[in-house]
């Protein structure tokens, strides 16, 4: 993978598009410094400072390629959150709601445990899982896919962390349930401080709610453009070829008209 | 290669001939005090050569139904033909030759291959089932070129292929034992999403062209349009709207089609929110519509 170039605004939602291989996890991988073993990042990630000195200057940035243990695991989890592909495997299946939502709370922010359970069901009732209060008691398994993804949603924005990386969040559940998560999404994004990197293979997802999106093909960007344009002027060919080959695009309906 | 695909699939009319499953009233129930219904009388006919759909959100009996079709699920009611044959309830006996002609291709493709046997030897655990039912043989490393991958690699463990990889051997050990009848339970579901399509439209040419019917369970609704010439939506244990794909796809007449089909996200560029259902919509998705049933093109 070389010479990826992405910058993501405040309060949007940046899509990341390609095939499989094409390095879309590795991207949002290396901003957290996850890189597998033997991998290694270079180059700058820079994310903008919002507290202590030099907030909101030119020069509050903190570096992330090469930093110290110590500056990541202030980030991660804290300033920089992450969804997964599937949340059976990103909840713990042992330990109760209430219980994954509050440890990184109390670590990271020092909350004592009235706080952060209280915080906790504020989360919950932000993304909309039923009784929020009752809900901090029970065990991943007790909910259905959608509301655990809406939970592993609510456990990464439980710090507030300024940037959200959801790694295919939508990918293992069903349409009528990923159209709800889609739009609760669309509205954090829409509150204002956080920022999305969406990735996904799925383009029909991604312009329902990216407002960039950047495709990505064997580790090189294709192209990068705002949603509109990309969508209905792609400049290259590898894009024109992954639109053409999807039902309901504009390219297609074109095709069948000209037909 | 969409286009090949999609034409094939339009010039494709159910043909006239025999079916070569029909299945009629299957019920199938789970524990007791209150047993729970998962699949509620459905009944449906594949034909030669052609590719059914059933599609719904999870915990709707898709799979139920596909376990009771093949066997490997009691069923409460209800009969099962293939080509003529009554299919019985798989008890620990092993499933006569007969039954061969029917083939399941699973979800995970890491259990479904033993992971101890060259993959050889296990797509000729097909090539050998076709043989005892007097059918024609074959040739493991044909069905490997067949599927894409590299003949060479018979000898080769499980292990070292890719889920995609791995899926395509589970279809080649499947399609080996020359089966009137494929029945499929997500079978693109656990691998890499950009994969998902070309092994969808794999199945497909490889089904079509040794004239077996399939079954083709998903989620992915935009494969299912892609592949399917008719399609059974199903939602709580009921098929409630049915027929021809693109016919269903233009005009979905029962309300659970239309919200299932509305939450489709349209990749056009326009930025638009697919519709969220809301719970009170529920409710008028019980309801029985007989026109959303057995729908042909007109």
């Amino acid at each position: 993978m070389g010479g990826i170039d992405l910058a993501l605004s405040r309060g949007g939602i940046h899509g990341l598009a390609g095939e499989s291989g094409s390095g879309k996890t590795m991207t949002a991988l290396a901003v957290l410094g996850l890189l597998p073993g033997g991998m290694t990042a270079s180059g700058s990630i820079r994310l903008a400072d919002t507290e202590g000195p030099g907030a909101g200057s030119d020069s509050g940035f903190t570096e992330l390629v090469g930093a110290p243990r110590g500056v990541l695991q202030g980030v991660r989890g804290r300033r920089v959150a992450m969804v997964f592909q599937d949340p059976s495997t990103s909840l713990h299946p042992q330990l109760p709601v209430g219980r994954q939502l509050t440890d990184h709370m109390r670590h990271h922010l020092g909350l004592g445990k009235p706080e952060a359970r209280a915080k906790a069901e504020a989360l919950l009732d932000r993304v909309r899982v039923p009784d929020a209060r009752g809900a901090l008691s029970k065990y991943p398994h007790q909910f259905s896919g959608g509301q655990r993804q809406r939970i592993a949603i609510a456990v990464a924005l439980a710090c507030d962390p300024t940037v959200l990386l959801a790694d295919e969040p939508t990918t293992a559940l069903d349409v009528t349930v990923q159209a709800g998560v889609l739009q609760l999404l669309r509205e954090l994004a829409d509150g204002g401080d956080l920022s999305i990197l969406l990735v996904t293979h799925d383009l029909g997802v991604m312009s329902a709610v990216a407002d960039e999106v950047t495709v990505m093909r064997q580790g090189l960007v294709v192209e990068s453009a705002p949603r509109q344009q990309l969508f209905t002027a792609p400049r290259d060919e590898y894009t024109r070829s992954l639109l053409a080959a999807l039902p309901g695009s504009s390219f297609e309906q074109a095709g069948e008209d000209a037909r | 290669m969409s286009e090949r695909i999609a034409a094939e699939r339009d010039g494709a009319v159910p043909s006239g001939g025999r079916p070569v499953l029909e299945a009629e009233g299957i019920v199938v129930e789970y524990g007791r005090r209150p047993a729970l219904r998962a699949v509620d009388g459905v009944g449906f006919t594949v034909a030669a050569g052609e590719v059914v759909a059933l599609v719904g959100e999870s915990g709707c009996g898709k799979s139920s139904l596909a376990r009771a079709i093949v066997g490997i699920e009691k069923r409460k009611a209800g009969t099962v033909r293939l080509k003529g044959d009554d299919v019985p309830t798989l008890g620990l006996r092993r499933r006569s030759s007969a039954m061969t002609g029917m083939q399941m291709v699973f979800q995970d493709p890491n259990s479904s291959l033993n992971p101890r046997r060259r993959i050889g030897d296990q797509i000729g655990d097909g090539v050998r089932a076709a043989l005892a039912r007097g059918d024609r043989g074959s040739d493991p490393a044909d069905w490997l070129r067949r599927v894409g991958l590299d003949p060479a690699m018979v000898s080769r463990f499980p292990h070292e292929f890719s889920g995609g990889q791995k899926q395509r051997i589970a279809i080649a050990r499947a399609l080996a034992a020359r089966p009137g009848m494929l029945v499929a339970d997500e079978p693109i579901s656990a691998l890499d999403a950009s994969t998902q399509t070309s092994v969808a439209a794999l199945m497909r040419s490889l089904s079509v062209e040794a004239g077996a019917g399939m079954l083709f369970i998903s989620h992915d609704l935009s494969v299912v349009r892609r592949i399917a010439d008719r399609v059974l939506v199903m939602y709580q244990g009921r098929v409630v709207e049915s027929g021809v794909t693109e016919t269903v796809w233009q005009n979905p007449l029962h309300p659970y089609t239309r919200a299932l089909l509305a939450a489709i996200p349209l990749p056009d560029g326009a930025g638009r929110l697919p519709l969220a259902p809301a719970e009170a919509d529920r409710l008028a998705w019980l309801d029985e519509v007989p026109a959303a049933l057995e729908r042909t093109t007109a």
